[in-house]
């Protein structure tokens, strides 16, 4: 029983049990009842692969492939929109860079909810924007709520902060020096930026967009609030089933899909590119 | 085209303002082609500001900068036939040392193959083993890493080489290794080198022409032996290490008065028109105990203190009559006999000591 005398291993317990209870325990359930026959609620049945073949045959695929191209589309618009900012944010704000964290991270006080449904007021026929646009132009732009642009700019709106606080990070760790040099050795700006900057701010990059494209894989408020009927996300087929249609099967095995999927693209990312070479530790 | 001839790099009343500071002071100044020019300067003096506009880093306020004629002031650095070597090297972390060195012509467009041919050359001129090209920077020591810097901005083919303290944070040895290899390869290569550093010594062993800086002002251009021999004022004086120094007027023909204690000194030659100013001798031409018994300039003291400098001693000796500090160095060989506590004279030559005017 030595082991259980190190500090070490004494301090890490209380979180270890709360996570295995938590999360690890479950988490281990939900890929049990994947097994389970439909509309069951117990693990003690023979298990079967009639779940993971429903996936493909009730066409569950559609809302997989649209929580896919949602989540790609999402993080190449927050990157090219996130960038600039938190260039700006790292290297030229100076003071004012707090004041412009403060104003992106003041919102997340603010229930996503709530804050989705504010954008349903301005996007609202007859409601803030259209509305105005009416009664200042003559303007109407009553379609635009429940269309999948609605939801993107909500997923865009939603998920900025997860986008730019890594990035904000990342280009922060490049060494001004180390551009001037590059810069001194002939390399224009755009060389800079590809030869240079681009690599060395690579890690929070990465933990950018696996953070958003994760967060979006993963998302149902966006598609719901803003998104009415337009479209079914992956994460809402998850919720009716285990709520409306009470088939816990059916939901364990989507959720093990998207866990994996998620794994997958996560690992793959980081295994492609070596952290600590990037950082320099190596 | 023949040295000195032909103007190489010259600046023109060259000033830089950061908001109210007035970081660099309308600075002329001229350097030769081939040659290795160092600019000295305690730190605050603007000799950092100097090398980044010389490298196009930083813009200056007013004034003219010329390489071959060709005016660079708003020329980019990138744009720009010149090179620095970093003070924090600023090597490509993500980049293995043969990626660095080639970084200029990758950029530059060279073929693979070449690229790699004069690598491999820089490498051996630089004495860096050839199987590090595919190593990565950081696992390479602090005197290889100056090394790849050195070769990453050969590889530019520089026009000028320009260096801020890179020496600066290594240790004592491998720091004067360095400062000769240096030189090496400024004869090797024959191009301009033009170095930054704080310290006077280093300074000294490397360079053909030194500037010495203050306060962003260059106050005086010579060889090394010049601004050892023939400071301009006691700033310059005080600057290449610790100097006795006084006080002093004129007291007619060859002499000078201290301004504190009234004593008067033998000098060699005045400076023309010359009423008050210092008077410097270095602790190296004291002489001290017998040999200072002859001398006409003699001050009766009490050594209290003696340090070891390796080859020199250093001896503190407190003078009898106003309690002054005076300092005297010998070679180990020709020590002081007597004890620390003694009373004994020291002294100096007429011309081994420097008249300066005000």
């Amino acid at each position: 029983m030595n082991w259980f005398r190190q500090p070490g291993v004494a301090a890490a317990l209380p979180a270890a049990i709360f996570l295995l209870v938590g999360f690890a325990g479950p988490l281990l359930m939900v890929f049990g009842y994947s097994f389970m026959p439909e509309k069951t609620f117990t693990l003690d049945q023979a298990p079967t692969f009639e779940n993971y073949i429903s996936v493909v045959t009730d066409s569950y695929y559609i809302s997989f492939t649209w929580s896919i191209t949602l989540a790609i589309l999402t993080v190449f618009l927050l990157f090219p929109i996130c960038y600039p900012i938190a260039y700006g944010m790292a290297k030229l704000f100076g003071r004012w860079a707090n004041l412009v964290t403060a104003l992106i991270a003041v919102p997340l006080l603010i229930s996503e909810n709530i804050r989705l449904f504010g954008w349903v007021l301005v996007l609202l026929k007859n409601g803030i924007l259209d509305g105005a646009l009416q009664s200042l132009f003559g303007i109407s732009v009553s379609g635009m709520l429940y269309t999948v642009p609605a939801i993107v700019l909500g997923l865009v709106y939603v998920y900025l902060p997860f986008m730019l606080f890594p990035l904000v990070i990342g280009i922060s760790m490049i060494p001004d020096a180390v551009k001037e040099a590059a810069a001194d050795l002939g390399a224009n700006r755009w060389q800079v930026f590809r030869e240079v900057e681009l690599p060395l701010a690579m890690p929070g990059i990465l933990i950018g967009c696996i953070l958003t494209f994760v967060l979006v894989l993963g998302s149902l408020a966006e598609s719901k609030i803003l998104g009415g009927q337009a479209i079914v996300m992956i994460a809402d087929d998850v919720e009716s089933a285990f709520t409306f249609a009470q088939n816990w099967p059916k939901g364990s095995v989507l959720s093990v899909l998207l866990i994996v999927l998620s794994g997958l693209i996560v690992f793959t990312l980081f295994r492609r590119i070596d952290l600590d070479q990037v950082i320099g530790r190596r | 085209m023949s040295e000195g001839t032909t103007p190489f790099l010259e600046l023109d009343g060259i000033t830089k303002k950061f908001g109210n500071f007035t970081a660099v002071s309308d600075i002329d100044l001229s350097i030769r082609e081939g040659e290795f020019f160092t600019l000295v300067g305690p730190s605050g003096s603007g000799k950092t500001t100097m090398i980044r506009m010389l490298v196009g880093m930083e813009r200056p306020t007013s004034g003219e900068m010329r390489l071959r004629g060709q005016v660079l002031n708003g020329v980019p650095a990138n744009k720009r036939p010149t090179c620095m070597v970093f003070q924090s090297l600023a090597l490509f972390p993500h980049k293995s040392v043969g990626e660095n060195i080639e970084f200029a012509m990758k950029i530059a467009r060279v073929d693979t193959a070449r690229r790699r041919r004069r690598v491999e050359e820089l490498l051996t001129q630089l004495r860096l083993p050839l199987d590090c090209y595919d190593k990565g920077v950081h696992q390479c020591s602090g005197g290889e890493r100056q090394r790849i810097a050195l070769a990453r901005a050969l590889a530019f083919n520089p026009e000028i080489l320009f260096f801020d303290e890179p020496l600066s944070a290594l240790d004592f040895r491998l720091r004067k290794a360095l400062e000769k290899e240096l030189k090496d390869i400024h004869r090797e290569t024959g191009k301009t080198f033009v170095y930054i550093t704080h310290s006077l010594e280093e300074a000294m062993v490397m360079s053909d022409r030194i500037g010495i800086m203050k306060d962003g002002r260059i106050v005086q251009v010579g060889t090394p032996n010049d601004i050892y021999n023939k400071p301009v004022n006691e700033f310059v004086a005080k600057f290449m290490g610790e100097v006795n120094a006084l006080e002093v007027e004129a007291a007619g023909e060859g002499a000078v008065r201290s301004k504190v204690t009234g004593d008067t000194y033998r000098v060699g030659a005045l400076p023309a028109g010359f009423t008050a100013g210092f008077l410097i001798i270095r602790p190296e031409v004291m002489k001290i105990g017998k040999a200072a018994a002859p001398l006409p300039n003699r001050i009766r003291g009490v050594v209290f203190n003696d340090y070891a400098l390796g080859s020199r001693i250093q001896y503190q000796v407190r003078s009898a009559a106003n309690s002054d500090h005076w300092l005297v160095e010998r070679l180990q060989d020709e020590a002081y006999e007597g004890q620390l506590g003694d009373s004994v004279d020291i002294g100096w030559r007429p011309e081994d000591s420097i008249v300066l005017s005000e």
